[in-house]
């Protein structure tokens, strides 16, 4: 019997096969640390007089609480201040390399290490980040840990790991116009739930998924942690190599030939038997949005706020009527008439290049819906020069959109770009959990398009649902 | 880390399913770069409701949680662990645990009980029968006792082993470390290194400003 491509990256990467029910020890190809999940692991370190094993294979940017305004500036909170200079000294101190605030390739870890031709097919990649699941868009087994993890592959370059399961999930047919790789993954999680992969990697195959481009691609990997999953692979192909070639840290020469060759082995065999498999219809997507407070509570936008009572399990009929009270909604509702206060543009799901193209193409000569805030925030520093270089920054700002540096910002509130309570947000981000962009607000997770539109009308929308449809979309 | 064979104290009964990383602790607590004191973290969103069931006095020394399912799912922080240790929880009993969470929980110490629903139900209705009930949790027999009551958890055999031995897995892995350099010798050479560092040439990036709304 054949293998799965997860199985094949684990048998790649095995030092010690785990005996008596012991796990497998798994070497780690790349480490990529944050200043919040590393401190302790880099004290603990310090406490057991250890050293980081392989700095060559580990790397370091701020991104999770560092302003997006005024990033000349000393940083104005204090606590957020002292965990960046934290980073920097450890960085210092175990001779890793950096990337700070005001430096081009600072961003979020999850931009940064792709941008880099860091990431690559046939790795595994992991930092103390849920999010690092984004780089299993390139074929590899990407996965987020925790500090004591962090810790372990600092001093070891290794992880004890048990075997995961696998979960094929065959989207095939032909995304209709206008729908994005975030509906996909969007009406996964709906479909199998915040739990439903639970201990699998998930491998996304499909013609669907074979037509996306590598930036769409990491954003359904991205997103797989919000399925319970540990992992998202999918498997490399023409498009993968052409991404990775020519990017500062890719193979040349002979070395790429090698390891094009390699990676084109880098398949399930036809042959092989998955856990679990799921089926998704490309052609019946729609815009999707979330309407609570989990991932998994997310509705086609052309739908209404549900009724708690509609659901038979008893457990979600009380996470639904609990979500519905946080959010401030009413049953049957049409979602296109809820007004939104605030658009997020960013994140490691949605805030590359192509996000930002998408979004200024829609954006392109209209003007904001009155009272609505646009954050656009690019994913890294490069992404910032590029849209800057496209002319991408004059559109957000002739929208009247706020155009910011580099960082997670709103996705998760822990610099000052926040949500005020009750403020409500169409967010291109990957988490509507309650307080999640600041304390009290309310999130609906959208794709790139649906944030452009709902700017536009100030009401949770699609580019459909804009008078003159742009160009690009038709 | 201290060994764990078995735990008596207060349960709690949390009826929620779903109990993300972020609800147990909010963002804006892990700016610290310190290793505990995050118990006034725990659950911090919620704490600030007086009905909340941590704020009632029957409950204050909890230290055996029984959650919905799905406990811990969203953000990989480890921070969530150490809030429920630093504020006294001892056990997480739950049908369902998010992986990461999980996984962090048992380096940690903290021992995450996995019961079914159905026998969750069954605490959830003693615990709230009797406010302040304590529940004993042997880690040598995986079962929890409530009273009259006694069910079965599962935990993987490995874990158990480490808890109940208090073992430190980097300490386990060392023991290994000719197996982690002979296969770094087996490793190809086109294989990304960050260092030396390569990149395109550096840029000024302009910092953006505050706009009046």
């Amino acid at each position: 019997m054949g293998t799965t491509l997860a199985e094949k990256l684990w048998d790649n990467h095995l030092v010690r096969k785990g005996e008596d029910g012991a796990p497998d020890l798994i070497y780690i190809d790349l480490h990529m640390c944050h200043e919040v999940t590393s401190p302790q692991a880099f004290e603990g370190l310090r406490l057991a007089g250890r050293q980081v094993r392989r700095p060559d294979l580990t790397i370091a940017t701020e991104d999770h609480n560092t302003p997006t305004l005024d990033i000349d500036l000393p940083i104005a909170d204090e606590t957020s201040r002292k965990q960046v200079n934290k980073l920097r000294e450890n960085a210092a101190e175990f001779g890793i390399r950096i990337h700070s605030l005001g430096d081009a390739d600072q961003g979020i870890v999850h931009v940064v290490g792709p941008q880099l031709g860091l990431t690559m097919p046939g790795m595994t990649v992991v930092c103390g980040d849920s999010h690092t699941s984004t780089h299993g868009a390139f074929g590899s087994l990407a996965f987020g840990i925790g500090t004591s993890e962090v810790e372990h592959v600092l001093a070891t370059q290794t992880l004890p790991l048990k075997p995961f399961k696998t979960m094929a999930i065959n989207v095939n047919g032909t995304l209709p116009k206008g729908s994005t790789a975030k509906d996909i993954i969007l009406a996964i999680i709906a479909k199998i739930g915040t739990g439903g992969g639970q201990g699998y990697v998930l491998e996304y195959r499909g013609d669907a998924i074979r037509a996306l481009s590598m930036e769409a691609r990491m954003t359904i990997c991205n997103m797989s942690i919000e399925a319970g999953a540990r992992a998202g692979i999918i498997a490399p192909d023409e498009t993968t190599f052409d991404y990775v070639k020519g990017r500062p840290h890719a193979p040349e020469g002979a070395d790429w030939d090698e390891a094009v060759e390699f990676w084109r082995t880098l398949v399930t065999d036809d042959d092989a038997v998955f856990d679990a498999e799921v089926d998704l219809d490309a052609n019946d997507l729609e815009p999707f949005i979330t309407w609570g407070t989990n991932p998994g509570q997310g509705l086609p936008l052309s739908a209404s706020v549900p009724n708690p009572e509609d659901f038979a399990d008893e457990a979600e009929r009380e996470a639904a009527a609990n979500a519905l009270e946080y959010m401030g909604l009413t049953p049957g509702t049409p979602f296109r008439e809820i007004p939104v206060d605030t658009v997020f543009l960013g994140s490691c799901t949605n805030g590359r290049i192509e996000d930002l193209r998408a979004a200024a193409a829609i954006l392109k000569g209209r003007t904001k819906a009155e009272g609505v805030r646009l954050l656009v925030v690019p994913g890294s520093a490069r992404v910032r020069l590029q849209a800057e270089a496209e002319g991408l920054d004059t559109i957000f700002k002739d929208f009247g959109a706020e155009w910011r540096n580099a960082g997670c910002s709103m996705c998760l509130g822990m610099n000052p770009d926040q949500l005020r309570p009750q403020e409500r947000s169409a967010s291109t981000s990957n988490r509507n959990f309650e307080g999640r962009q600041g304390k009290g607000g309310r999130t609906h997770l959208v794709s790139p398009l649906v944030a452009a539109a709902t700017a536009v009308r100030g009401t949770l929308s699609s580019p459909d649902d804009l008078v003159d449809a742009p160009a690009a979309l038709v | 880390m201290e060994k764990f064979t078995t735990h008596t104290g207060v349960g709690v009964p949390l009826r929620r399913s779903n109990v993300d990383t972020d609800q147990i602790i909010p963002a804006v607590y892990l700016k610290r770069i310190t290793r505990t004191g995050f118990e006034d973290a725990l659950f911090a969103a919620w704490r600030g409701d007086a009905d909340f069931i941590l704020n009632k006095d029957e409950y204050k020394n909890g230290s055996v949680l029984v959650a919905g399912p799905d406990f811990g799912t969203g953000s990989s922080r480890e921070h969530a662990v150490w809030a429920l240790k630093d504020y006294g929880f001892k056990v997480v009993i739950a049908s369902r645990f998010a992986d990461i969470f999980r996984g962090n929980s048992g380096k940690q110490g903290l021992l995450a009980a996995v019961v079914s629903q159905e026998n969750i139900e069954l605490l959830w209705k003693l615990l709230d029968a009797e406010p302040g009930k304590q529940i004993t949790v042997s880690l040598e027999d995986r079962t929890v006792t409530c009273g009259e009551l006694t069910v079965p958890f599962e935990i993987d055999d490995y874990v158990r082993w480490r808890l109940m031995e208090g073992l430190d897995d980097i300490g386990l892995t060392l023991q290994h470390e000719e197996d982690i350099t002979a296969f770094e010798g087996t490793r190809a050479g086109w294989r990304p290194q960050t260092l030396p560092a390569k990149h395109l040439p550096s840029v000024h990036i302009e910092a953006a400003r505050p706009v009046d709304a």
